[in-house]
């Protein structure tokens, strides 16, 4: 416990309790309700101060920074518009259960309410997107909540806390005394899963004829890849997981069907169709999976369900084994019990299961028509990974891109896959790879973006310029919205309102100009060795345009209102 | 599920800080629960707050509500009253007209449903009636539209019968 009888600032207060967190990195913009802040940051070298070019950036920077090392990401903002160009980012962090600390100036207590100049109520404005929030009144309080900040941000079901701090209340001063141990009466939340429900579970499991997961992100946040690995290796069960819990099962491995939903695979979403008993991890049976729910419970079939979050539980589809728990506990229990029971398996039904799922996987669904005309953009994807040998970190935009990176990265490790499921925030793939190039300063980064998304945030070039960020923007530009596109062609009859992107820039040009390496390629051929070129630059930021197919779509495709088993394939058409 | 929508009393201890309040008033409208009424004061330790949320909704949805309600930061316990055997209770306020003509009809109606009236003036009785929401309602039918200058209710209150206590 740090004490000192000396009394400092509140400002100079909360510098301490961020190094008392170990804080690497923050990710902030300054301004007139947080100088005090900012004149304590200059007088510390504790941390590292990255100064985005947009608040926005800094939410989805320190957003990823967490995504990728599990620690808490930490931003700073000024009071009014400060605070509400963070709303974005903080609402994408609060939709994919991201923990961090969000610290946002406030107007002087004294100026609160009176309309003062860049006065926003920060703490109601972000009250639907936050798991908690508190605004500090005095300066006494600002250690313990800076400490409950980070634990509510970083337990339980995590996600992003804010912190309002008055200017008044920086410039006060009090003793520096950062709490041990946080205790909150009404906030505890449930880590050991039951272990009757355990037992119960298991049973069901190793009964099953056609057994299934269905893994998602609460793998990956709750770092219990190696538990479900070790899980579904020793039950021999197939597997499939959502966006969000990509690389949290390898899916090199034989009993991965790739991912499930909207655009899942044929197998995946076959399997989950016509499974008996389902063990859903740390996902949530949202409408991007599970299609149509009457449809997906028109097939009967036994759900288990781990979840770290009761409210989880029961939510869109009626549970029949539900275990409230940590889901890396919850799995060591279940491996255990495996380990000292060894339950006898139904292994003929599993093998008819497997030949069953195998002619489903005979389908072949993300094979595509090559071009030797023009860029697909699955093909820049998988040569993309060819490259990196599947270990780079990849974040994405919003859209098709996103669609097929997901598809056609194959990712083996959790952590590597950073984007936007919930909220679906278009502009996030940017400042993602600053966060994540940050963290991991020798890891090969690679933003996979479109021309529309990459617009919304382009003005980090410059952030990446200041920093010196070897990121590799990989943007497959169709000059259309395409996502937008593919539904406008799908279900409005062609009609293109609005998802044209006309007047772009030059994007070589745009990237030269801010320093760094801009690349051009139109031709199939160039593909493979724009690529190695680009990540042969290990010290430089390369954005790479890549002018691809405009027709191009993602399949498989379930149709809004459809099942699971309704998908449209590329062969249909 | 059962899609049957029922009315039910939540309770709930909080703690009692400024913006509590709105969080639970926010999740209501933010996830489109039902608010019939909402009631919120401080509990003998001034550190709680006790609300009563009444609302309806399918067994689905109140489940929902219960977790949703458990999972805020502020919110130390929450009850389904209707889980086990309570009392409700709710305060109303009414001001009738009690012209001469009227005064001894009004103070009988007023004593048939147990009610007080607490304020006399020239032309007017100002009536305290306490009850289930039910009586409150059937008390408002009972008078002639035309006498009633102003109502105010309170929102149901409840409590758990016996040994059914929420407290931490």
């Amino acid at each position: 416990m740090e004490q000192s009888s000396k009394k400092i600032t509140g400002a100079e207060i909360l510098i301490r309790c961020l190094h008392e967190e170990n804080v690497e990195f923050v990710f902030g913009y300054p301004g007139g309700a947080v100088l005090h802040i900012y004149d304590a940051i200059f007088h510390q070298d504790k941390f590292k101060h990255i100064l985005v070019r947009h608040e926005q950036a800094a939410l989805h920077a320190a957003d990823a920074y967490s995504r990728s090392t599990g620690k808490v990401g930490v931003a700073l903002v000024t009071s009014g518009p400060g605070a509400t160009n963070a709303v974005t980012g903080i609402a994408t962090a609060y939709m994919d259960s991201i923990p961090m600390v969000i610290i946002s100036g406030q107007v002087p207590t004294y100026a609160i309410g009176e309309d003062a100049f860049q006065e926003c109520d920060t703490v109601g404005i972000t009250r639907p997107c936050v798991k908690h929030n508190f605004l500090v009144k005095d300066v006494k309080d600002i250690a313990a909540t800076m400490k409950k900040a980070f634990y509510v941000a970083a337990s339980g079901r995590p996600g992003p806390v804010l912190v309002d701090i008055p200017k008044d209340i920086t410039a006060h001063l009090c003793k520096f005394e950062y709490p041990e141990s946080v205790n909150l009466r009404s906030y505890n939340p449930v880590t050991k899963g039951h272990l009757g429900q355990i037992k119960k579970a298991l049973k069901l499991l190793v009964e099953a004829k056609r057994p299934m997961v269905y893994s998602g992100g609460g793998v990956v946040l709750g770092d219990a890849s190696a538990h479900l690995i070790k899980l579904v290796q020793s039950l021999g069960i197939p597997i499939t997981s959502t966006l969000m819990g990509l690389g949290g099962f390898p899916a090199s491995d034989q009993k991965f069907l790739g991912m499930l939903g909207m655009h899942g695979t044929y197998e995946a979403n076959m399997a989950m169709q016509e499974c008996d008993v389902l063990l859903a991890v740390g996902a949530r049976f949202d409408d991007r999976v599970i299609g149509n729910t009457a449809h997906f419970l028109s097939n009967p079939r036994t759900i288990i369900h781990i979840d770290i979050d009761p409210s989880s539980i029961s939510k869109r589809v009626k549970i029949d084994v539900p275990i409230v728990g940590d889901v890396k506990s919850v799995l060591a229990d279940m491996n255990e019990l495996i380990a000292t029971e060894k339950p006898a398996q139904n292994s003929d039904a599993l093998a008819a299961w497997f030949k069953k799922i195998e002619t489903w996987r005979g389908k072949k669904c993300l094979n595509f028509a090559q071009s030797t005309e023009f860029i697909k953009p699955q093909y820049v994807i998988q040569k993309l990974h060819e490259i990196t040998k599947g270990e780079a970190f990849v974040t994405s935009d919003v859209g098709q891109h996103q669609m097929w990176a997901a598809q056609y990265y194959n990712f083996d490790k959790p952590r590597r896959w950073i984007n936007s499921g919930g909220l679906g925030t278009m502009g996030v793939g940017l400042p993602y790879a600053m966060g994540v190039q940050l963290a991991h300063p020798n890891a090969q980064v690679a933003c996979v973006t479109g021309e529309g998304s990459i617009q919304m945030n382009i003005q980090e070039l410059s952030t990446c310029a200041q920093y010196h960020l070897p990121i590799k923007v990989i943007m497959l530009n169709n000059r259309y919205l395409g996502m937008v596109r593919q539904w406008q062609e799908f279900f409005y009859e062609n009609r293109y309102s609005e998802s044209y992107m006309d007047s772009l820039p030059d994007f070589v040009k745009l990237a030269e100009a801010y320093g760094h390496v801009g690349m051009q390629i139109t031709k199939p051929e160039d593909v493979e060795g724009a690529l190695k070129e680009a990540f042969a630059m290990k010290s430089r930021f390369v954005f790479m345009d890549f002018i691809t197919d405009q027709k191009e779509n993602v399949f498989p495709m379930i149709q809004n209102g459809k099942g699971l088993s309704e998908m449209i394939l590329a062969e249909d058409l | 599920m059962a899609n049957h929508s029922a009315r039910h009393i939540i309770s709930l201890l909080m703690e009692n800080e400024s913006g509590a309040l709105s969080r639970v008033a926010g999740l209501f409208s933010a996830r489109g629960y039902n608010i019939e009424s909402l009631t919120v004061a401080a509990t003998e330790d001034p550190t709680l707050s006790r609300m009563t949320i009444v609302t309806s909704g399918s067994e689905a949805v109140i489940e929902q509500i219960i977790k949703q309600l458990n999972k805020l930061v502020d919110v130390v316990k929450v009850l389904d009253l209707n889980d086990g055997k309570f009392i409700e209770r709710e305060l109303m306020l009414v001001k009738v007209k009690a012209t001469s003509a009227f005064r001894d009809e009004m103070k009988r109606m007023c004593d048939i449903f147990r009610g007080r009236i607490i304020d006399v003036a020239d032309g007017s009785f100002t009536i305290e009636l306490t009850g289930s929401g039910n009586k409150l309602d059937a008390f408002i039918e009972s008078l002639d539209k035309a006498a009633i200058l102003e109502t105010v209710r309170t929102g149901a209150s409840g409590i758990g019968r016996g040994d059914r206590i929420l407290k931490i």
